[in-house]
């Protein structure tokens, strides 16, 4: 299971035996989506598989997962998603009025997105082998031209920003997966971040680097980064936007904020140059009002993130192993 | 953040500190008892900040980590039985046994479940009245309660098909034997507040008195820790050995009764082995004979493992305060989180995971660059 929980097990996964056995130069980039050039376009191509439970959860659904999920990968290598493609695998057994819920979902999310569903295929598996509802989404957009955007281009120098609160969706999946209760209601932040990432291209189309953190949470986006350009990041605990009801679900349960997954965030790369620039234009759109300069990319200890802590201390920030599990006591 | 951030305050840490820095005037060796202490040290650099003469020792307090090898081996026989659900805490699953752990277990088709409190684990066997629902009862003073509590209900609600694997350990033994060892470079120690929050602290006063060092009793955030450096460093200063509660938010000197009553009537002192460190007497409980038949070794057929460390594993040295993490020629090589050679690497609380997770690059780390960038915008 450690394999799939976007962690180092994940990333060993990919480079060792996928990776190898596929071939090919631009998997090798391993970024969010790949940047390809068809008949004269340059386009950005993207697919991930959802395995959610449960369905739904306060603030979204696996459908919505399904949609923002590879509308975001595809955003972030700067394209606007066009189409996309849903594959369905049903578990025997799983009521039909629950199958509706997610497709309206998913019908829903594509709206907001503003991307067209264009293609799918349904499958059903025998009851015991899936948990009610399996989606796959492949999508496909242009990149606007100028734009580069991949792990591979950060630069020290490079300022590091977040856009928005982090920790909320897997706290929100967590408080119900497991029957736990918060004081507040913690809502996933689901969303499409196609539209922020426009807002940031029309101050600059230089952006080095963008990567949505899921799994892992901004630890493992800011790690796989420095591992691909072979550059240091250091960060600061005291600008991370940490919501205090995630803050305090992740204290008693022993998680760490920063490994927490997010569906609706992005961690940007952006030359020091226009940092205040592209800062602004993300607090003035709706998906990215609560932004903040988290680090900069460093000379320094190439490969890893260090994060100066609260009280002035220094720490390793390391790709986690698998998922983070909640401590004894 | 109420309860988080103002025990965070980098203003009021930079006052203990100072504090500190004014009281010190010799070399001190302090050992925090608690792995969750531990964790908050290293997480914050807390170390780092403190005058080079006092000298934090990390204790064996990571009950992950102290879990017999034996035990573990046990949990995993136990979990591959057809028929078994197995229910732990999450943090158990990837502790190594001989040849693996739970979650290869849980590979192979065991039924391995993590829950959060052993009452999920009761619920469990309530709604699998076909299957055997074993819990892994492992810990300090913290999680005896609770366990114990969850078997009494067990019998009450005439619930038979559950039962615990019982690993639990006491504080005060390990204190003792931490004293007594002739390598012993402790001069003081942060007691683990949530174990006095438990038992109190009246069991503290006469290993205070015998070994004349001085036992404060500390919380977990890094506030906390500062605070009871600054009272033990304090009374070493001034040649003083006595128990001292700093953790009064949380620790009434006689604990919890309603606690102590259920472990009294639950369990029973025994003596136990702590992984890497060996038998110490009367350090640990396991189920009383009024229980026994809630006893998952008595249940299964497991009496017959015996087991040895890998001998290139110093962890029991790293528990007893004799070794730092990183001092140890595994650490970071042959011994990581992928590949641990004991329970301490991938413990949430273990010492040598701390240094592994936050401390693989020596020493402090300049981070001026990022104090830099965080003034754009």
């Amino acid at each position: 299971m450690g394999h799939g929980g976007g962690g180092a097990l994940s990333a060993e996964l990919v480079e060792h035996v996928f990776a190898p056995a596929f071939g090919g130069e631009t998997l090798a980039t391993m970024a969010d989506s790949a940047a390809v050039t068809l008949g004269g376009a340059r386009l950005a191509f993207s697919t991930d598989t959802f395995v959610v439970r449960p369905l739904f959860f306060p603030g979204g659904s696996i459908g919505d997962l399904a949609v923002n999920g590879t509308v975001n990968d595809l955003a972030m290598s700067g394209a606007r998603a066009a189409y996309l493609s849903c594959g369905v695998v049903l578990e025997e057994g799983v009521e039909m009025p629950v199958v509706a819920r997610v497709a309206e979902a998913i019908g829903a999310a594509a709206r907001t997105a503003g991307v067209e569903i264009v293609t799918g295929d349904t499958k059903v598996v025998e009851a015991g082998h899936g948990d009610g509802v399996y989606l796959n989404t492949a999508g496909i957009g242009l990149i606007p031209d100028g734009v580069d955007i991949r792990p591979q281009r950060a630069r020290p120098g490079d300022v590091v920003l977040v856009s928005g609160q982090i920790g909320l969706h897997g706290v929100a999946v967590l408080s119900l997966r497991e029957g736990l209760e918060f004081d507040v209601q913690v809502e996933s932040d689901c969303a499409p971040l196609g539209g922020l990432v426009e807002a940031m291209l029309a101050v600059t189309p230089d952006l080095h680097v963008l990567r949505d953190p899921t799994r892992g949470g901004v630890a493992a986006a800011l790690g796989e980064i420095a591992a691909a350009a072979g550059v240091g990041v250091a960060v600061d605990e005291r600008h991370l936007p940490v919501p205090e009801p995630v803050a305090g679900a992740c204290a008693m349960l022993g998680l760490d904020p920063l490994y927490v997954a997010n569906e609706g965030k992005l961690v940007a790369f952006v030359p020091r140059d226009h940092a205040d620039a592209v800062l602004e234009a993300m607090r003035a759109h709706p998906l990215g009002a609560d932004a903040a300069v988290i680090g900069a990319c460093v000379a320094d200890h190439p490969g890893m993130v260090v994060a100066r802590t609260g009280l002035g201390g220094t720490r390793v920030v390391d790709l986690p192993l698998g998922e983070q599990l909640p401590r004894i006591c | 953040m109420k309860y988080i951030d103002e025990f965070q305050d980098p203003e009021l840490a930079r006052r203990l500190l100072d504090g500190i820095h004014a009281t010190v005037t010799r070399p001190w060796a302090l050992m925090e008892v608690c792995g969750g202490q531990t964790h908050t040290i290293i997480r914050h650099g807390i170390d780092q900040l403190l005058p080079e003469q006092v000298r934090l020792i990390h204790g064996p307090g990571c009950p992950v980590c102290v879990t017999p090898l034996e035990v573990i081996d046990k949990a995993l026989a136990i979990a591959a039985r057809p028929g078994v659900i197995f229910c732990s805490f999450g943090d158990m699953l990837r502790v190594p046994g001989t040849d693996r752990d739970l979650f290869r277990v849980r590979s192979e088709g065991g039924d391995v479940r993590v829950v959060y409190s052993p009452l999920d684990a009761l619920r469990v066997a309530q709604e699998n009245p076909d299957r055997e629902v074993v819990f892994f009862g492992i810990g300090f003073e913290t999680t005896a309660p609770p366990n114990a509590m969850t078997v009494y209900q067990a019998r009450r609600l005439g619930i038979r098909n559950f039962s615990l694997l019982v690993s639990h350990v006491r504080v005060p033994p390990a204190i003792e034997a931490i004293m007594t060892s002739p390598d012993c470079q402790v001069q003081g120690f942060l007691a683990a507040g949530h174990v006095c929050s438990v038992m109190g602290v009246e069991e503290y006063p006469e290993l205070a008195e015998r070994h004349r060092v001085p036992i404060v009793v500390t919380g977990f955030e890094p506030l906390d820790i500062l605070e009871g450096v600054r009272r033990t460093v304090q009374q070493l200063e001034r040649g003083e050995h006595t128990v001292d509660n700093a953790y009064a938010r949380a620790v009434r000197p006689e604990g919890n009764p309603a606690a102590r009553a259920m472990l009294a009537d639950v369990f029973e002192v025994t003596d136990r082995a702590w992984r890497g460190i060996g038998v110490i007497p009367d350090s640990g409980w396991r189920l009383s004979e009024r229980y026994r038949d809630y006893d998952a070794e008595e249940r299964f057929p497991v009496s017959g493992i015996t087991t040895a460390e890998p001998a290139a594993c110093r962890s029991g040295e790293v528990l007893q305060g004799l070794l730092k993490p990183n001092e140890c020629e595994a650490f970071g090589t042959t011994c990581t989180p992928r590949t641990p050679l004991g329970a301490t690497m991938v413990s949430s609380e273990g010492a040598c995971a701390a240094y592994y997770l936050y401390r693989r690059l020596g020493g402090p780390v300049s981070t001026t660059t990022a104090q830099e960038a965080t003034t754009v915008g």
